[in-house]
């Protein structure tokens, strides 16, 4: 207990030198599954897009016959054709990922076991075929 | 009785998410299937006056409103976290944030006089 | 079967090297032996140095997790065998997203700090005196939380979960999954405390369902399940403390 020096180095504990890599922003495609993933995530772009060619129809329908006729003249161009075709694949691909992970999400159980998976998936792709046919013949009578 | 951190609104955000999924899943494909690929090339033909008064009926309205905003809000809140995870922007957060959601509202509201309109 | 298959081992020396680097080393390639046995033998018989952990062997203690070929596994659960791979190296390397202190060997601190935010032991509002005797509980009681019961902290998830590489303040699936079986059993009443450390961003909130930790769970846990399940109560509290403020718990 030396009074000499008022001045006590500030020693700090020794510690390993970790090795931490960085995330590269490339990481989705480092595995197929992941891209799955980003695609999937993708896919809600295509949602928004549906969105947007809905409202443009609403507002084209909203003006009248001519408007119309002039918006499905554009629906009918190369650039229009391709996107909604793409359109098409991706939203079909939000829905089946959507029902396909909806099992995890909601626990059903009866008598106290889980029930399986396709007993939570497979009304979910009935109601889907059922509504849409429901549309399709509501638009076509 | 304990305090939760700061109070997280991401709950509500996260249902406007699901719903909008949920209906995305089940009514967005027949929509582009016959709006955007059957229709303009003459697979299906619905003439104008039925779709026109099919669009007037307020029940109608009130359906393509939902779809469309829960939609759009689905869309703003997986895009928001795709651009955390994907592009790393995380530090640019409320910018992200505010263009999700903002579109997904200016939609809305395009929707909305649209709609209301008819 | 071919006597010998190559391991290409990843080796980080912090002392002497800026970064890791990889060793081939050839070892017996018999029918029973897994990934560590192949690691003791290098050990054992080649160098001694080689850094990595293990213990139970058998898949109960979550010790020997590391990426084998890539893939977050169990090195005591993964066979050499089932890697023919037509001659090349099987690579072996530490658990991905986690810092490397030295060779296979990975610094776990942060999953501990997050493992001890979920409070995972019952919570009582109230301690039942002893007198009262034991909980009771039903098989549909125990049911409804015992697949969550069965992690064993190896943390294969967190090196599946890419939203956990980006973010390391993401608290992450075994966390949360534990969380949560804790919130489900009915011995428990500390739901409320768990909601800090669940209901938050870095929560479940920041999860994206990816689902690689509920593919990559050696003991089934579903973590990815157990988080979408508590984001739907999450956003039913949400939707509740918004209507009714003053709303009882």
């Amino acid at each position: 207990m030396s009074t000499a020096s008022s001045h006590t180095p500030n020693y700090t504990p020794w510690h390993p030198r970790w090795y931490r890599p960085r995330v590269s922003t490339w990481w989705w495609l480092g595995s197929w599954r992941y891209l799955k993933f980003i695609l999937r995530e993708i896919s809600s772009i295509f949602v928004a897009l549906a969105v947007g060619m809905t409202l443009l129809q609403i507002a084209a329908l909203r003006r009248g016959p001519e408007a119309y006729e002039r918006f499905q003249h554009t629906l009918r161009s190369p650039f229009a054709t391709i996107v909604g075709f793409i359109t098409l694949g991706f939203v079909l691909f939000h829905s089946i990922t959507w029902f396909n992970l909806a099992p995890h999400a909601l626990a059903v159980r009866v008598r106290g076991k889980r029930v399986p998976a396709l007993a939570i998936s497979l009304p979910h792709y009935l109601a889907w075929i059922a509504v849409s046919g429901a549309i399709a013949w509501l638009v076509m009578r | 009785m304990s305090i939760a951190a700061k109070k997280s609104h991401d709950g509500f955000f996260w249902s406007l998410f699901s719903s909008g999924g949920m209906l995305a899943a089940i009514l967005i494909p027949i929509h582009v299937f016959i709006f955007w690929v059957a229709v303009p090339h003459g697979w299906l033909t619905p003439n104008y006056d039925h779709l026109h008064s099919l669009a007037q009926m307020p029940l109608v309205r009130l359906y393509l409103f939902v779809l469309c905003s829960l939609s759009l809000f689905h869309w703003a809140h997986r895009f928001r976290f795709t651009l955390y995870d994907g592009l790393q922007i995380k530090h640019l957060n409320e910018l992200v944030f505010v263009c999700c959601y903002g579109t997904a509202l200016a939609g809305t509201i395009v929707a909305a006089y649209l709609l209301s309109t008819f | 079967m071919p006597d010998t298959v190559t391991l290409e081992v990843t080796r980080y020396s912090p002392e002497r090297d800026a970064e890791p680097a990889t060793q081939r080393f050839e070892v017996p390639l018999r029918k029973d032996w897994v990934v560590l046995d192949a690691l003791n033998y290098i050990k054992d018989k080649v160098d001694g140095t080689l850094t990595y952990r293990w213990s139970c062997r058998m898949g109960i203690c979550g010790s020997c997790g590391m990426m084998v070929n890539g893939e977050p596994k169990l090195t005591c659960a993964t066979f050499l065998s089932s890697y023919s791979n037509g001659g090349k190296p099987i690579r072996v390397e530490p658990l991905r997203y986690f810092p490397v202190v030295r060779d296979l060997v990975v610094e776990m601190s942060d999953f501990m700090a997050k493992l001890k935010k979920a409070m995972p032991w019952l919570v009582r509002k109230q301690e039942k005196p002893l007198s009262e005797g034991e909980f009771l509980q039903t098989p549909e009681q125990l049911e409804s939380y015992r697949q969550f019961s069965m992690c064993i902290n190896c943390t294969l998830c967190y090196a599946a979960c890419p939203v956990y590489g980006l973010d390391p303040v993401f608290v992450g699936p075994a966390a949360m999954a534990l969380a949560q079986r804790y919130n489900l059993d009915s011995r428990d009443q500390g739901a409320a405390e768990r909601m800090a450390i669940l209901a938050h961003p870095e929560g479940v909130w920041g999860c994206t369902f990816v689902g690689e930790c509920t593919r990559v769970c050696p003991k089934h846990v579903d973590p990815a399940g157990a988080i979408q399940q508590y984001k739907i109560k999450a956003a039913m509290d949400w939707f509740k403390s918004f209507l009714m403020p003053r709303g009882a718990e």
